[in-house]
């Protein structure tokens, strides 16, 4: 019954959304305000079952000592982060922003150079001429002077012009076929799952198909 | 105290971070590894700020009964409802996502329907963008015109009835022309995420404060 139950709940709520096709109306409004509502909620949820309870509060029952003390920090933090909407007192909730933008900093400097800039510029170390084998060399030679081209493409510090023009030229030619494959990646993607909700309606729901 | 303390806590920890990644034994890799889960702790709070400030927007919209508020009693019950049903869940059953949970009816006939057929409305209006974006005036927008729609045909097997070479195309651009391109930006991207961060960490980028 429950399942049922789901499946006609499901294809209401689809339909009020693809409503939205005609114009703006009453019925997607609610679909939108249920939308946000729910997901924001879940969003809490999650981060209390997956991160506040399992480090937090497992551990301050589970730990002895200093370990369990010093989840006390984390908490403070957190809850003056809270205290950002009170107008008099919200500037405490600096100390945890601070907290969080140094932490978010600090990965970021390490996740961009071992998880970008080394492992790409690695893999673009490429043999440009390979014997017996055409097609794998022009790929090579393609594949290196877009990335050599695409990165000069976004150096400002010289006007690009005189012997800088021709290969900022070669990188937006490539920049626009990678944007124009990502957009047709995208699209399809976005019909996927435009097809999924359709067959959903169709089976699950009508069993028309 | 307003800004030099933020500061402090920002430069010490940022740097304790990339000096845990070249000095991984305790105890620093202890603290880095300790701040990390403060992180994901604080993260979890900030979830909490978010749905505070979205209730008191729509609490402030009932109560002076603005155009619409209906809309807002329905995010406030939907936001409620997810909780009691989240938290209800998460304690009476072992896990949230357990088969059989009523978060779990809620999650696959709610929330999955509505995020898959709000992002499948794009479709249809990425369709008219397209329409407006693809028109072939200049080298660069044909470039972009003939990558776009080789890769949308060579996907779907329409593309492999007209010309069974149309796929391998479209693979070909994916895996070659773009792949080039998105390697350039992903390095570029880095190192403007370095030098952001760097900036943050040494207290040159203060906007965060404000």
């Amino acid at each position: 019954m429950a399942e049922i139950i789901g499946i006609w709940v499901a294809a209401f709520l689809t339909l009020c959304i693809f409503s939205f096709l005609y114009k703006d109306n009453p019925l997607y409004k609610f679909a939108e305000h249920l939308y946000v509502g729910s997901s924001a909620a879940y969003m809490l949820v999650y981060f209390y079952f997956f991160n506040i309870k399992p480090m937090l509060i497992d551990k301050f029952i589970a730990e002895t000592g200093l370990a369990r003390w010093i989840l006390i920090i984390p908490t403070f933090l957190g809850v003056i982060m809270l205290l950002r909407i009170h107008p008099k007192i919200g500037w405490i909730s600096r100390w945890s922003i601070a907290f969080t933008m140094g932490i978010g900093a600090g990965i970021g400097i390490v996740a961009g150079i071992h998880g970008y800039i080394l492992p790409q510029t690695k893999a673009t170390f490429l043999p440009l001429f390979i014997k017996g084998d055409l097609i794998q060399s022009a790929n090579n030679i393609i594949l290196v002077v877009g990335v050599l081209t695409t990165f000069l493409f976004f150096y400002f510090s010289k006007e690009h012009k005189g012997l800088l023009k021709p290969p900022v030229k070669i990188g937006m030619a490539f920049i626009m076929v990678s944007f124009g494959a990502s957009f047709g990646y995208t699209v399809m993607a976005r019909l996927s799952l435009l097809i999924g909700r359709i067959y959903f309606l169709l089976h699950n729901w009508l069993h028309l198909i | 105290m307003r800004r030099e303390v933020p500061l402090a806590i920002t430069f010490i920890t940022g740097f304790l971070l990339i000096i845990g990644f070249f000095i991984p034994h305790d105890p620093i890799g202890g603290l880095q590894s300790m701040f990390l889960q403060w992180y994901a702790i604080i993260a979890g709070f900030t979830m909490v700020l978010g749905l505070m400030t979205l209730t008191r927007i729509h609490t402030r919209r009932i109560v002076k009964r603005t155009q619409g508020f209906g809309y807002s009693v329905i995010l406030i019950g939907a936001m409620l409802g997810t909780l009691v049903v989240g938290f209800y869940s998460g304690i009476k059953y072992k896990g949230l996502f357990e088969l059989g949970t009523p978060f779990m009816w809620y999650y696959n006939n709610i929330l999955v329907p509505l995020s898959a057929t709000m992002f499948s409305l794009l479709a249809f209006f990425i369709a008219s963008a397209a329409y407006r974006a693809f028109r072939a005036r200049t080298i660069e927008a044909t470039l972009l015109l003939i990558a776009g729609v080789l890769v949308m045909i060579g996907r779907v097997p329409v593309g492999n009835l007209i010309w069974n070479k149309l796929p391998i195309i479209a693979e070909w651009i994916m895996n070659i022309p773009q792949l080039a391109a998105k390697r350039g930006i992903l390095i570029g991207v880095a190192l403007g995420m370095i030098a952001t961060s760097l900036r943050i960490i040494l207290g040159i980028e203060r906007t965060y404060l404000k």
